[in-house]
C-alpha cells in the first residue's frame, strides 16, 4: 500500500490529466476520483463536461466549486412522467439559476444541453451575453421560451455550432430570428429547429446555408417549402443529416424534377427525417439516398400510408434507427424484417391516441421484427394486443436487448390469445436479455412480472410501471433485486407504505422515485421524509388537499423523491410540498 | 377483469403452464386487487378536445374506460399535440370558404365528407341552386352556366377537376363559383 501510494504520487499531475482525458464516460470519471484525494484533485480540475441527471441533486454552487473548468452542462429538470402531463405545468426545472451563476462566476461555457427544463427568453439572452465562446444549444422537450430567445443566440453566439431544438414547445412570435445570424456566422454545424411551429425568413435561411460550408445537419419545419429545400440542398450537398420541412409539390412540376437532382448529389445523408406535410406522390425523390440511410424518423409523417412507407423502407437496406407510426402496420414491418438486417433501434409510435383505430400495429409485427434483425437492441413499441408467446420468441430471437419499452394501448390488456396476464412474456425477456439497462412494461401484469423482474433484470436502471401488480409484494421483489436500479416510476399501481418503507437506504443509491396513483399514505412519506434527511420528498397536490396538516391516512396522489445534496428547494411552487 | 380470471380458471390452464417462477410461487387469487386496478376511475383526461367520447376498443376484456386516461398512452405532449393538430386537419373536416359571384355573403363545405368530384359537384349545385355541367379536360365545364374554380396554396386560380382528387384535396384553399363568360378563360369551349 504504501509502496503504490509513492510510486503514484512519483507521477506528475500532468501525466494524470492525460491518462485522465482518454476517460470519456462520467461514470469512469466518477469512479476515478474516488480513488485518492489526489486522483479527486487532479480530475475536479481537469473535468469539462459535467452530467447531472436531476437538477435539483445539486446547485450551480457546488457545481463551480468543484468543477471550474467545465466547459460543457448537462442538465436535466422535470420527471419522466412530467412528458405525459402528469406533473403540473410549473413544478420546477429552471435553468436560469444555473447559466446565472456561471455567467457571474466566469465559466467558460460552451456548450449547453437541457432536457425537460424550463428555459426563459431572459436566460437564453443572458446565456447569449455572457459566454464569448459558447458553441452549442441542444434543448430537449423544454419549455418556456420563445423565437425572441433564439434571436438573442442567434446575434450574440459569434462562434455557434450548434442548435438543436428537439420537441420543444416554443412560442413562436414570428420574428426573423433566422435573419439574426450575422453575415459574419459561418461557424454552423448543426442546425435544427422543426419544432417552431411558425414561418422562418426563407432569404435568411438560404443564405445562412450558403455561407456555412461546414453544415452537416440541417432540420427544417413545415414552414418551409419544397421549392426552398431544393435551393438549399442545392448549397449544400455535403449534408449528413436532414430533416425535411413539408413535402408537398406537384411532381410533375420543373421545381420537383430540379428537386430530385439535387437530391442525387447529396450522397452524404445518411440520416432522414421530416416529412411533416407530404404528397406521397413526391417521395420517390429520396428514394436514391436511401441506400446509405442508417437513420430514417418518419414519425411526424400520418401522411404516408403503409403502401408507400413498405416502397420507401425497401430502399433502406442499411437502417440502423428506424423511427416509424403505426400506420406501417405488421406487414410493413414483415418488410422492415427482410430489408433492414443491420437494424438496431425501433420505435413505433401511435397513430391513433385513442386506440380504437384500424392502423395499429400487433405482436405479428414484433416477432417478425425480432426474427429478421438479429441486432434489434432498442425497442419502444405501441402496439394494440401482446401475448406471452410473442415475447417469449422476441426474448429468443433477440438476447440483446438494453432498451426494451412496450405499451399497449390498453393499459390493463391480457395476451390476446390466453387472455393471461403478460407476465410471463415479459419474464422470458428480462430473463433472456442479461444486458437490459431499461424497461417499461405493460398490459395485464400481476405480481409475478415484478418477481422475474427482481430476480433477473441484473443490470436494470430504470423502470416504469403503470396499471400493474397486486400488492407491496411486486413493488418490493424490485427494490430488493434490481441492484442497480437508478429511476423508479410508478402509477395507478397498488403499491403502498409497507414497500415504501421496507428500505429506505435503497432510495439514497437512486437518482428518483415518482409513484403517483399508488396506496402510500401522506403519514408514510413524512415518516420516510423524516428517516431521511438526505431525500427531498416532494408531494403535489394539485387542488385537493390545501390545508395545513392532512390526515396521515390520506393517500398521497403524486410523490417525487430524490437524493440531493443541498435540501429541499427554494423554488417549489404552493402546490408542491417537500416534506 | 374478473371477467377474466373466471374464464381463466373455466379452462384451468393455471394447471399447465409451464412457468418461469420458483416452485412454490402461489398463483395470485387477489382478483379484488387486480379488479381494482382497471376500476380505478380516472380523471378526464386534460386533452379530451378531440376525444371520441369512451368508445371502447372492441375487446371483450377491457373494461377501463380509453380515451379517458390521462397520460396514456404515454405518448409526449409535443408528439401528441402535432398528430391532434394533422387529424383536426384531416379528420374533422376540411372546411373550405365557397364563394359564388354575385352572391351576397360566402358559404362554407367540408372537402373531406365527399369521395371524389361528382359528389362534391352535386353538393355544391345543391347548395347554390344551379348546375354545373360535365367536366372535360379539353373544354372544362362547357355548356353550363357556371364553371367552379378553386384557390390553390400557390394563390392560382384554378378549374376544379383537372388534378387526382386527393391532390386537390390536399392543395384546395377556396372554391370559387364563376359565372360561365367569366370562366371562358379557363377552359370553357369559347
Amino acid at each position: 500500500m504504501c509502496l503504490f501510494q509513492s510510486v503514484m504520487n512519483y507521477f506528475p499531475e500532468e501525466v494524470l490529466e492525460h491518462v485522465f482525458d482518454f476517460l470519456t464516460s462520467h461514470r469512469d470519471r466518477n469512479a476515478v476520483s474516488l480513488v485518492c484525494k489526489s486522483w479527486y484533485s487532479v480530475e475536479r480540475f481537469s473535468r469539462e463536461k459535467v452530467f447531472i441527471g436531476n437538477c435539483y441533486a445539486v446547485d450551480p454552487e457546488r457545481l463551480i466549486a468543484r468543477f471550474p473548468r467545465v466547459r460543457s452542462l448537462t442538465l436535466k429538470g422535470k420527471p419522466h412522467f412530467a412528458d405525459f402531463n402528469l406533473v403540473p405545468h410549473d413544478w420546477g426545472g429552471y435553468v436560469y439559476p444555473w447559466i446565472e451563476a456561471m455567467a457571474k462566476n466566469g465559466i467558460n461555457l460552451e456548450e449547453l444541453r437541457l432536457k425537460r427544463m424550463v428555459v426563459s427568453d431572459e436566460s437564453l439572452e443572458l446565456l447569449a451575453k455572457s459566454f464569448p465562446n459558447f458553441k452549442s444549444l441542444v434543448l430537449v422537450s423544454c419549455d418556456g421560451f420563445s423565437t425572441d430567445g433564439l434571436a438573442a443566440i442567434a446575434s450574440n453566439c459569434r462562434f455557434l455550432r450548434e442548435l438543436d431544438l428537439q420537441e420543444n414547445e416554443v412560442d413562436d412570435r414570428k420574428g426573423q430570428w433566422l435573419s439574426c445570424f450575422p453575415d459574419t456566422c459561418t461557424s454552423l454545424v448543426s442546425l435544427n429547429f422543426a419544432c417552431l411551429k411558425g414561418e422562418a425568413s426563407v432569404a435568411a435561411l438560404e443564405r445562412l446555408v450558403a455561407r456555412c460550408r461546414n453544415l452537416r445537419s440541417l432540420r427544417l419545419n413545415h414552414a418551409v417549402p419544397l421549392d426552398t429545400l431544393q435551393k438549399i440542398l442545392v448549397q449544400a450537398p455535403q449534408l449528413n443529416d436532414l430533416g425535411t420541412g413539408t413535402f408537398v409539390h406537384d411532381p410533375d412540376s420543373d421545381a420537383y424534377c430540379k428537386l430530385k437532382n439535387a437530391i442525387k448529389k447529396c450522397k452524404s445523408i445518411r440520416s432522414l427525417s421530416g416529412f411533416l406535410d407530404v404528397n406521397t406522390r413526391c417521395l420517390p425523390a429520396v428514394y436514391p439516398i436511401c441506400t446509405n440511410l442508417t437513420s430514417l424518423n418518419l414519425s411526424y409523417a400520418p401522411g404516408i400510408y403503409s403502401s408507400e412507407l413498405i416502397k420507401l423502407i425497401c430502399h433502406c437496406k442499411k437502417l440502423e434507427r428506424l423511427w416509424i407510426l403505426d400506420t406501417i402496420g405488421d406487414k410493413g414491418l414483415d418488410v422492415v424484417a427482410s430489408t433492414c438486417k443491420e437494424l438496431q433501434e425501433l420505435r413505433v409510435f401511435p397513430s391513433d391516441l385513442y386506440g380504437v383505430g384500424n392502423a395499429a400495429v400487433t405482436e405479428e409485427g414484433l416477432v417478425a421484427v425480432s426474427a429478421g434483425c438479429p441486432k434489434l437492441n432498442s425497442l419502444l413499441y405501441f402496439c394494440q394486443q401482446m401475448t406471452n408467446a410473442a415475447l417469449i420468441t422476441v426474448a429468443k430471437n433477440c438476447p440483446n436487448f438494453i432498451r426494451f419499452r412496450l405499451c399497449t394501448l390498453d393499459p390493463t390488456i391480457p395476451d390476446a390469445v390466453t387472455n393471461q396476464p403478460l407476465d410471463e412474456g415479459f419474464g422470458a425477456i428480462v430473463q433472456s436479455c442479461k444486458g437490459l439497462k431499461r424497461l417499461s412494461v405493460s398490459g395485464l401484469l400481476t405480481d409475478q412480472v415484478f418477481l422475474y423482474i427482481g430476480m433477473y433484470a441484473e443490470q436494470l436502471e430504470m423502470l416504469s410501471i403503470a396499471f400493474a401488480g397486486d400488492s407491496d409484494k411486486g413493488m418490493l421483489y424490485v427494490l430488493n433485486g434490481c441492484k442497480k436500479l437508478k429511476k423508479l416510476e410508478i402509477r395507478d399501481s397498488p403499491f403502498g407504505n409497507v414497500a415504501l418503507l421496507a428500505d429506505v437506504g435503497k432510495y439514497e443509491t437512486m437518482r428518483s422515485l415518482w409513484m403517483s396513483s399508488c396506496e402510500v399514505t401522506f403519514g408514510a412519506c413524512k415518516t420516510l421524509a423524516e428517516k431521511m434527511p438526505r431525500l427531498n420528498v416532494e408531494i403535489i397536490n394539485e387542488g385537493e388537499q390545501i390545508e395545513a396538516s392532512p390526515d396521515d391516512r390520506h393517500r398521497v396522489e403524486k410523490m417525487y423523491l430524490y437524493r440531493t445534496l443541498v435540501g429541499p428547494r427554494r423554488d417549489a411552487p404552493d402546490f408542491v410540498w417537500t416534506l | 377483469m374478473e371477467g377474466v380470471m373466471s374464464h381463466a380458471s373455466d379452462l384451468n390452464l393455471k394447471a399447465t403452464e409451464l412457468r418461469l417462477g420458483l416452485p412454490g410461487t402461489d398463483e395470485r387469487d387477489d382478483v379484488e386487487s387486480v379488479a381494482r386496478n382497471n376500476k380505478r376511475a380516472l380523471p378526464e383526461s386534460a386533452n379530451d378536445s378531440g376525444s371520441k367520447g369512451g368508445k371502447s376498443i372492441d375487446h371483450e376484456n377491457a373494461p377501463a374506460p380509453k380515451a379517458q386516461i390521462v397520460g396514456w398512452p404515454p405518448v409526449r405532449s409535443y408528439r401528441k399535440n402535432n398528430l391532434e393538430a394533422k387529424k383536426t386537419e384531416t379528420e374533422t373536416g376540411m372546411y373550405v370558404k365557397v364563394s359564388m359571384d354575385g352572391a351576397p355573403y360566402l358559404r362554407k363545405i367540408d372537402l373531406s365528407i365527399y369521395n371524389g368530384y361528382a359528389e362534391l359537384l352535386k353538393a355544391l349545385e345543391s347548395m347554390f341552386k344551379l348546375t354545373i355541367g360535365d367536366y372535360s379536360e379539353r373544354e372544362g365545364y362547357k355548356g353550363s352556366e357556371y364553371a367552379p374554380a378553386y384557390e390553390d396554396k400557390d394563390g392560382d386560380l384554378m378549374l376544379v377537376g383537372d388534378v387526382p382528387w386527393d391532390m386537390f384535396m390536399s392543395s384546395c384553399k377556396r372554391l370559387r363559383i364563376m359565372k360561365g363568360s367569366d370562366a371562358s378563360g379557363l377552359g370553357c369551349g369559347v
